[in-house]
């Protein structure tokens, strides 16, 4: 083996390496910008009338005390990203983790209503993974809080 | 979430695992280039494998998991999509060296191939938190019990230790048949042993 063999090998190296160096940075600040996997409601809303019929896949938090059952499987629920939220219809059978609360994504358009029509629900979970009686799992202050006012008398 | 979550316990341990050994291969791609020394073509073949058989099943464990939680098989989240090019590059390239016999060369194309596939690898760990997704973020012994965090990391290790022994194995057996020319020798001859007349 010469050492010009060496050598070219050691330029390929650094060759692939500037390429895949360069790649990624194209993946992670070029098109990272404008690859987005879900809108949330203040996106669609944003977008008006143009979110109509398009397929869009919408993520947010099922906003407490709106989901309402119909017939079968229909249901409507809101959607909120804390800022705004977009009203919810959707055919498809809820995964059993889905309730108030919980973090959603779902794919269908807007309808000339306003309501965004769904065909697809999935729900999206966080990273915490706890015991049923981790102690962890229960903030020991708002459980003092809750009991607050219960007792019969603190003050002596 | 239930008992279905116990899957964790099988299937961080194998994401972790998976793309390390795939980090090992691209490490070994670079120790090839540098040093032209074809033992390192055996190590990077060794935890390839690996590491594509590893992903794979990632991808299977983690749509066993997304079926009752998500709701769906499978979505073209980030995390997903990334991951999905990790294992169809890489089996590409396992695919690739088949059909190259001569060692050196086939050395050569392995390792430029690996380098490239390689920048998938830290776009699958971090796709999570660069884009918005479907998939949790990485968890932390902060957001997980007590409890489920040694199991986790001994699973983590005997992965770990399984894939070591098993690549150990495999780059050996990759040098021995390269060495006796890329093929394994036909079973209707005589081994050394019975040419003795």
């Amino acid at each position: 083996m010469s050492s010009n063999d060496g050598k070219k090998r050691v330029a390929l190296a650094l060759g692939a390496c500037a390429f895949a160096g360069t790649l990624l940075y194209f993946v992670v600040g070029g098109i990272g910008n404008n690859l987005v996997y879900y809108w949330g409601p203040t996106e669609v809303l944003a977008a008006g009338p143009k979110a109509q019929g398009a397929s869009i896949r919408l993520g947010g938090l099922v906003e407490a005390g709106s989901i309402k059952k119909g017939e079968g499987s229909n249901m409507s629920f809101t959607v909120t990203d804390g800022k705004k939220s977009l009203p919810v219809r959707c055919t498809s059978v809820p995964p059993q983790m889905f309730r108030e609360g919980i973090g959603v994504v779902v794919e269908g358009t807007v309808a000339r209503d306003g309501v965004f029509e769904s065909h697809r629900l999935m729900v999206s979970h966080g990273n915490e993974y706890r015991a049923p009686n981790d102690p962890a799992a229960v903030n020991l202050k708002k459980l003092m809080e809750s009991t607050e006012g219960l007792a019969p008398s603190d003050k002596k | 979430m239930g008992d279905v979550y116990r899957i964790f316990y099988i299937h961080v341990p194998t994401a972790w695992n998976g793309l390390l050994l795939l980090t090992a291969a691209f490490v070994c791609a670079i120790m090839y280039l540098v040093k032209g020394d074809l033992m390192w073509d055996d190590r990077l073949e060794a935890s390839m494998e690996a590491g594509v058989v590893l992903s794979a099943l990632l991808t299977i464990q983690g749509s066993i998991w997304a079926r009752p939680t998500w709701g769906v098989w499978w979505n073209w989240d980030p995390r997903l999509t990334t991951t999905a090019i990790l294992v169809f590059a890489f089996a590409g390239i396992l695919a690739l060296r088949t059909s190259l016999k001569e060692p050196r060369r086939r050395a050569m194309v392995t390792a430029v191939a690996t380098i490239v596939a390689a920048a998938d690898v830290p776009l699958v760990y971090f796709s999570v938190r660069f884009w918005n997704s479907l998939h949790q973020i990485q968890s932390s012994p902060s957001t997980v019990s007590a409890a489920f965090v040694w199991p986790l990391r001994v699973n983590a290790i005997a992965v770990l230790i399984l894939m070591a022994g098993l690549i150990q194995l495999r780059a050996e057996t990759v040098a021995r048949l390269r060495e006796a020319g890329s093929e394994p020798p036909p079973l209707d001859e005589p081994g050394n042993g019975g040419a003795a007349q």
